[in-house]
């Protein structure tokens, strides 16, 4: 396969991306408006929000660009890290929207490209990058939250098949998606986390149910999963089976670092100083100051780490990203709720959606590890602090 | 841009400043310094001055070694780190950028003699207890041909040992620099005794008689060729300070896996774990601000104001966590003179004054901002 990469200087790429994407992004996917009303998740369940959406991810899939750093020859753009930051500046320059989102392309493609078998890449890698499969992660249960090595859903084998039994919560969009990968218990005797197994799963499959739970932002996001001897070809394991655990921090690390960058405002979004233009509060503007500059600060910590992780691993560090970027963002959206006073209290008021968009931002420093469990992992393995 | 991944030879500099200063500017060295009453080491200078560190900033024709802001930064950061004390700022940082921005012929033996460790220069521009070049009051009165000054000037560090002093002063209201030699007839200057026990002066002018040839650039273009050196400085304070946090952190984190009470090494406790834990993503995120500043000032200078400012307002913020955290989390031990982790706090809060404060650096952010 050709990487199309080495072939060009940095310059010459980007004026080829920056005349492409004026070529090919529709008018109304100009509006740098990642919020998550406007968001595409693709999958079978996927209603487009406008032709223009659906244009823009199918142009954006045929060069690659949902997923600039994949090969080529599993959907992706065999773009170089350089080449992806240039596309990702020329897309804000012109206010581009990402094209397409979701679990596929943040936290599955990359443990199937480090673990996966080459069938298993060729099957599942290029509907992600389509945006034709959408996936969910079965992580969480009732008894196993922070504690996540101490999941209970068994999975039995019969024959060629796994059969799992048990349940799944918080998984998000659950009742969306198509397709689920999930963590479930294989051996009951080995210590804990040595009896894990890194499973995909057809969520049309007979005996997966769903639930969905309400959220305090009002939104629905999220499910709870039942399995009721629901039959697993044993060819979806990723990785080995009861060696799931490996595969499941590696996923980890790369869903701290999405959440770190991607979904706190930090990559695009409402700018501080803009909210503040109704307000005269000298106290609140010196405290926006102050987040404006630890934003900015943090947004290249976030390139620093995307070269770090290039150039090797970042591993635990990671957990740096997602406790600050999720606490920065959490202040952020204080501080806006603060400047817009009354008129934000309103749902769907003067400030549209921010109420629900604030209220969500409270959960980032829960979801894929809590800022305690960050803080921990910080302390004990890159600080290597005793136990 | 470059990454802000430091570069093979930005680790080897580092490894280089590093191996250096641990052994000939570790805390103790400060601390012999200030028991015997001095605030300036010739010799710790006159072998920084042979690994071409006080030509960090002058190009290779002009006697330097020409290794740019980045490199500047990453000594800073070495010297940070063990709190060593020498006139690397005022002498290697801002003089340099003076000189070069003034572009004028005359300059070039001076450029050449920094290189060599003939000058230390300080920068004689702070008035009152805030940075603020700006509003500068000091007035040099046209005399016939020359001109006259007196006032003073206060916080300039490096002023004992200085041979030569950068002076901001108006001359028909417009803000002009002069050099001017420490000797000169009617400068006399004092010993501050500051708590970081590092060189600093208070200077009085005295009817100081300044000529023509002393004025760097031309009357009222002070602050064209002033605010990058500033900001120069300001890049290089910002590296000493993250240097100090980590300094500092390391030496609390060392403690944490040492020391027992209960029964148990107290890093073993989780709310402590989290409070290192904390303070370590603050220097991560404060690193990626002090290096970007060095890349900007090397590689576009004329927008690097907003990634100084950002820079030096991180680092001023998280030097303070730092020591804070480092006393506190050692106990009593941490409060003792005879324990370094003061020496930090010291240094830390006369480097937050040191050419902007963070609020200065603050405002600049929100103005460049559109707050
Ligand atoms: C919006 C949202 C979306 C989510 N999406 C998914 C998903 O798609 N798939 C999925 O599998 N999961 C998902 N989760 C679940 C999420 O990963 C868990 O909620 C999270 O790991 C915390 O587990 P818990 O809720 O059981 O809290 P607990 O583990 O019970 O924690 C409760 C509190 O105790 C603290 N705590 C726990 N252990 C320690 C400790 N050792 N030291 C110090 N403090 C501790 C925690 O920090 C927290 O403050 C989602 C959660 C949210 C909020």
């Amino acid at each position: 396969m050709t990487d199309q990469g080495a072939q060009q200087t940095n310059e010459e790429f980007r004026t080829e991306a920056r005349a492409w994407l004026e070529a090919n992004c529709p008018t109304e996917m100009r509006d740098a408006d990642n919020s998550e009303e406007s968001v595409c998740w693709g999958g079978r369940n996927w209603s487009f929000q406008s032709d223009a959406q659906k244009v823009w991810l199918d142009r954006m899939a045929s060069k690659g660009w949902t997923v600039p750093t994949w090969p080529v020859e599993f959907g992706g753009g065999g773009l170089t890290r350089d080449q992806e930051k240039i596309l990702r500046e020329e897309m804000a320059s012109l206010g581009a929207r990402v094209p397409l989102h979701g679990f596929g392309i943040g936290m599955l493609g990359p443990a199937l490209l480090k673990f996966g078998t080459e069938t298993q890449k060729q099957l599942y890698l290029p509907p992600i990058a389509r945006g034709e499969i959408r996936w969910c992660q079965g992580y969480s249960e009732p008894g196993a939250g922070s504690d996540l090595a101490s999941v209970q859903t068994k999975a039995e084998t019969v024959g060629d098949n796994y059969v799992i039994n048990g349940q799944k919560i918080w998984t998000s969009y659950a009742d969306k998606a198509d397709w689920m990968f999930a963590l479930v218990r294989t051996d009951r005797d080995a210590p804990k986390h040595r009896g894990i197994t890194f499973l995909l799963l057809d969520m049309t499959s007979p005996g997966v149910s769903t639930r969905p739970i309400r959220l305090i932002s009002g939104r629905s996001p999220f499910c709870e999963t039942f399995f009721d001897d629901v039959e697993v070809p044993r060819t979806q394991i990723v990785g080995e089976e009861n060696r799931g655990w490996d595969v499941a921090k590696y996923v980890l690390t790369h869903e701290r670092a999405m959440i770190s960058g991607g979904r706190t405002g930090l990559t695009g979004g409402r700018p501080l100083a803009s909210v503040l233009e109704g307000t005269s509060d000298p106290f609140l503007r010196a405290q926006a100051v102050g987040c404006d500059i630890d934003m900015m600060a943090m947004a290249l910590t976030l390139e620093r780490y995307k070269d770090k992780a290039k150039a090797g691993s970042i591993g635990d560090a990671s957990s740096m990203l997602k406790y600050y970027g999720t606490e920065l963002n959490k202040r952020r959206f204080e501080l806006m709720m603060a400047a817009a006073g009354a008129d934000a209290l309103e749902w769907n008021g003067p400030y549209g959606s921010l109420p629900t968009d604030w209220l969500r931002t409270k959960a980032n420093s829960i979801e894929g590890g809590t800022s305690e469990i960050m803080l921990s992992v910080i302390a004990k393995r890159v600080l290597e602090m005793p136990s | 841009m470059t990454s802000l991944l430091p570069t093979e030879d930005e680790t080897m500099l580092d490894d280089m400043a590093r191996g250096f200063l641990s052994e000939a500017a570790p805390v103790t060295h400060l601390r012999a310094m200030r028991d015997a009453g001095k605030t300036f080491d010739p010799d710790l200078w006159a072998q920084m001055v042979e690994m071409g560190w006080a030509g960090v900033l002058i190009p290779e024709a002009a006697g330097g070694s020409g290794m740019g802001h980045a490199a500047a930064g990453i000594l800073a950061r070495a010297m940070g780190r063990t709190l060593a004390s020498s006139p690397f700022i005022p002498t290697a940082v801002i003089a340099p950028v003076i000189f070069q921005a003034a572009h004028d012929p005359r300059h070039e033996e001076t450029l050449r003699g920094i290189a060599e460790g003939k000058h230390v220069f300080a920068l004689a521009v702070d008035e009152g207890p805030k940075h603020d070049p700006e509003n500068t009051k000091l007035v040099a009165t046209r005399a016939g041909n020359a001109f006259r000054l007196s006032g003073l000037k206060t916080f300039v560090r490096n002023g004992n040992a200085a041979d030569r002093f950068l002076v901001l002063a108006k001359v028909d209201d417009q803000l002009t620099l002069f050099d001017v030699p420490s000797d000169r007839e009617g400068i006399q200057r004092t010993e501050m005794a500051l708590v970081d026990s590092q060189d600093t002066a208070r200077v009085q002018f005295l009817d100081v008689e300044l000529r023509d040839e002393d004025i760097v650039g031309e009357i009222g273009g002070a602050m064209a060729i002033l605010r990058p050196a500033l900001a120069a400085g300001q890049a290089a304070l910002a590296a000493e300070m993250a240097g100090l946090a980590s300094g500092i952190f390391d030496l609390t984190l060392g403690y944490l896996k040492e020391r027992k009470q209960f029964g148990k090494v107290i890093g073993s406790f989780q709310a402590l774990q989290h409070r290192a834990a904390k303070l370590w993503c603050e220097m991560e995120v404060t690193e990626s601000a002090v290096i970007h500043a060095g890349r900007m000032l090397d590689e576009s200078p004329e927008d690097a104001t907003l990634a100084v400012s950002l820079a030096s307002a991180r680092a001023i913020r998280t030097a303070a966590l730092a020591v804070q955290e480092g006393v506190q989390l050692h106990g009593g031990i941490g409060m003792t003179d005879e324990y370094d982790a003061g020496f930090y706090m010291k240094r830390a809060q006369v480097g937050a004054e040191w050419l902007g404060d963070y609020g200065f650096h603050a405002a600049r952010v929100a103005a460049l901002r559109g707050f």
